[in-house]
């Protein structure tokens, strides 16, 4: 216990930290590894500097839907099923809130897709698909709904490229600050 | 040895009274009646205690307030899909402030299904803009300064509706506890943060991993990552063995089983994100932050008064703005308000008891209660609400965002108490 508390202080020094205000003053908890940190870092950015490599497209997305039971939950092709809608039924609406809340609509960034399916996909066996499948599911997802091409690839490069049809059109949160009221003027 | 036997004498006359049918607010002690010999008194059966019992004691068997499932007869297969599943506190048979863990709400993405986490096992990372990515054990957090404060945590689908029968029903997704752990303000300064952080990503360590995005500068502010809960570990319902407290956001926020900490420059959209996702800036401002609430808890719907005359008026106000700073009462259907007392001191984002005495003089009426908090946020009614909106008032208006709506009970002459917004 001793050894791993004062490790990070030692760390530290090592590196040639200055000891200003933002020195530990506990020395508590262990550096993780450069390794430990890729495993568990997850969150993807809209710019996506967190993707891993590799690819897909949708037509091996199509493949995957059927292959890791996504059409069981979802419906054939996102419509259809129990689990909430993939597709739009209303695609021609000019209104893209009004096409309904459909997650490879409506999201402001293609890798919101690729985020939520790395992290919540398929239903009991969450974490199971390999970076390819998950580019080739978030490829599959945009090309039914006619925001990108059949024969995209998407990779690391392309998918925060892809323009999402929402744009710039939802609201940004409100900057938060402590003791601030929610909404200034609200409701008098 | 005295003043024993008295005390024991002045139980045994208010359990006659009880015996004699005390209810709600009728205010009929046996004064004055000369209690009968000791040996005269039968004592109760008595309930033989097993081995759980002697290790972790349950309540009597005549307490049967349950929590019911949210909202009204909704979701009734929780385990399919992955739809969240919610569960409501029953708060017309609270007392106090604090909501018992084994009544505080649950929302979940899996229904009964929770993650089993072996504390031993969890680690708690931070990384991304700072200076030194630390991962701590449950033991390293123990070790650190910590801090116990009450806080509620309300879900943002906690809002009135018609179909609502009692308080239950319309405010039960709210509950308090008090919550110990490490101030997340101590570990990022451990960490050491970069100038350029300005919004933290935390996930939890269940099957989908839930992450929300918050403003750094709520991390810095009161945010606890909380190993403590009323007395004992968080529950696993409610996030064992670490939960993210972010005090007054919407529950969402309060991130359960937290495994990760990342640091960042920019809004992160991860998994819960997406759903605060909104068209427009003023429902995303009231979709976030909670606002000023009360409600009355004795009485409320389905509750019964047994007759005219003296009743205490009791609820629970809280605010995510901060403290609440004054609680008002009014018993003629929102024309004359009255200040209402506190029971001990509001706390910033905690439930706070609040009560009014009250002569019911048999007629029909409606009563409310409106607080206002310490940055002079004030609890709306509905049609204050309609109002600002520019939308009619009537029966198909919805509170945009987070619902703070003043709630009516009505009482009829009869004694029943209903939801004065059916």
């Amino acid at each position: 216990m001793g050894t791993r508390s004062f490790l990070p202080i030692a760390f530290a020094s090592l590196m040639g930290v200055s000891a200003l205000a933002q020195s530990p003053t506990y020395g508590i908890g262990r550096t993780p590894t450069p390794e430990e940190i890729r495993a568990w870092d997850i969150s993807i950015s809209a710019t996506g500097e967190e993707l891993p490599p590799g690819r897909g497209t949708a037509k091996e997305g199509a493949q995957a839907y059927r292959a890791k039971g996504c059409a069981g939950c979802h419906g054939a092709a996102g419509v259809g099923g129990s689990a909430p809608l993939l597709k739009s039924k209303d695609p021609a609406n000019p209104n893209v809130w009004a096409r309904g809340r459909i997650l490879p609509l409506r999201a402001p960034f293609a890798t919101v897709v690729w985020d939520y399916i790395n992290r919540g996909m398929p239903l009991n066996r969450e974490g199971t698909l390999t970076p390819d499948e998950v580019y080739a599911l978030t490829a599959y997802l945009l090309f039914i709904n006619d925001v990108i091409p059949e024969d995209q690839v998407l990779d690391a490069q392309s998918l925060p490229k892809v323009k999402m049809p929402i744009g710039d059109k939802y609201a940004s949160l409100p900057e938060w600050k402590p003791r601030t009221p929610r909404l200034k003027g609200y409701p008098y | 040895m005295g003043s024993k036997r008295t005390a024991r004498r002045e139980f045994l006359r208010s359990s006659a009274a009880l015996a004699g049918g005390f209810t709600l607010g009728s205010v009929a002690p046996a004064l004055g009646q000369e209690p009968a010999p000791h040996a005269a008194h039968p004592s109760p059966p008595m309930i033989k205690g097993d081995k759980d019992e002697v290790a972790y004691g349950g309540r009597s068997k005549y307490e049967t307030s349950v929590r019911i499932s949210h909202p009204v007869g909704g979701r009734p297969s929780p385990d399919q899909f992955g739809l969240t599943f919610h569960i409501a506190t029953p708060l017309q048979d609270s007392v106090g402030v604090i909501t018992p863990s084994s009544l505080h709400y649950v929302a979940t993405t899996r229904g009964a299904f929770l993650p089993d986490i072996d504390p031993k096992e969890h680690r708690l990372m931070i990384h991304g803009l700072v200076d030194r990515p630390l991962t701590f054990t449950m033991e390293d957090l123990k070790r650190l300064p910590s801090v116990t404060r009450l806080h509620f945590i309300e879900c943002a689908g906690n809002r009135s509706s018609r179909r609502a029968k009692n308080v239950q029903e319309t405010h039960g997704m709210t509950s308090c506890a008090e919550w110990t752990g490490v101030l997340l303000s101590t570990l990022l300064k451990e960490c050491g943060l970069k100038g350029s952080a300005k919004w933290f990503v935390a996930e939890g360590a269940e099957e989908v991993k839930g992450a929300s995005s918050m403003p750094i500068a709520k991390a810095m502010d009161d945010s606890i990552v909380a190993y403590g809960m009323n007395g004992e570990a968080v529950r696993p319902q409610n996030g064992y063995p670490l939960r993210l407290m972010v005090p007054g956001l919407e529950g969402i926020f309060h991130t359960k089983y937290l495994r990760r900490i990342k640091i960042v420059d920019q809004y992160y959209m991860n998994y819960n994100d997406f759903g605060h996702l909104d068209q427009d800036a003023k429902t995303a401002a009231l979709a976030y932050q909670i606002g000023p609430k009360s409600v009355i808890t004795q009485p409320s719907g389905g509750q019964q008064l047994p007759g005219k005359g003296f009743y205490e008026i009791s609820g629970l106000a809280w605010s995510g703005g901060g403290a609440i700073k004054q609680v008002e009462v009014s018993t003629d259907g929102g024309k004359k308000w009255n200040k209402a007392e506190f029971k001990g001191t509001p706390q910033r984002m905690a439930h706070t008891r609040f009560s009014y005495q009250w002569n019911w003089d048999g007629n029909e009426t409606e009563l409310q209660s409106r607080c206002t908090d310490e940055i002079g946020q004030v609890q709306p009614s509905r049609e204050q609400i309609a109002k600002y909106w520019n939308k009619p008032y009537d029966a198909t208006f919805s509170v945009p965002g987070l619902d703070n709506s003043i709630q009516p009970w009505r009482i009829a002459r009869d004694g029943s108490v209903t939801n004065g917004n059916a």
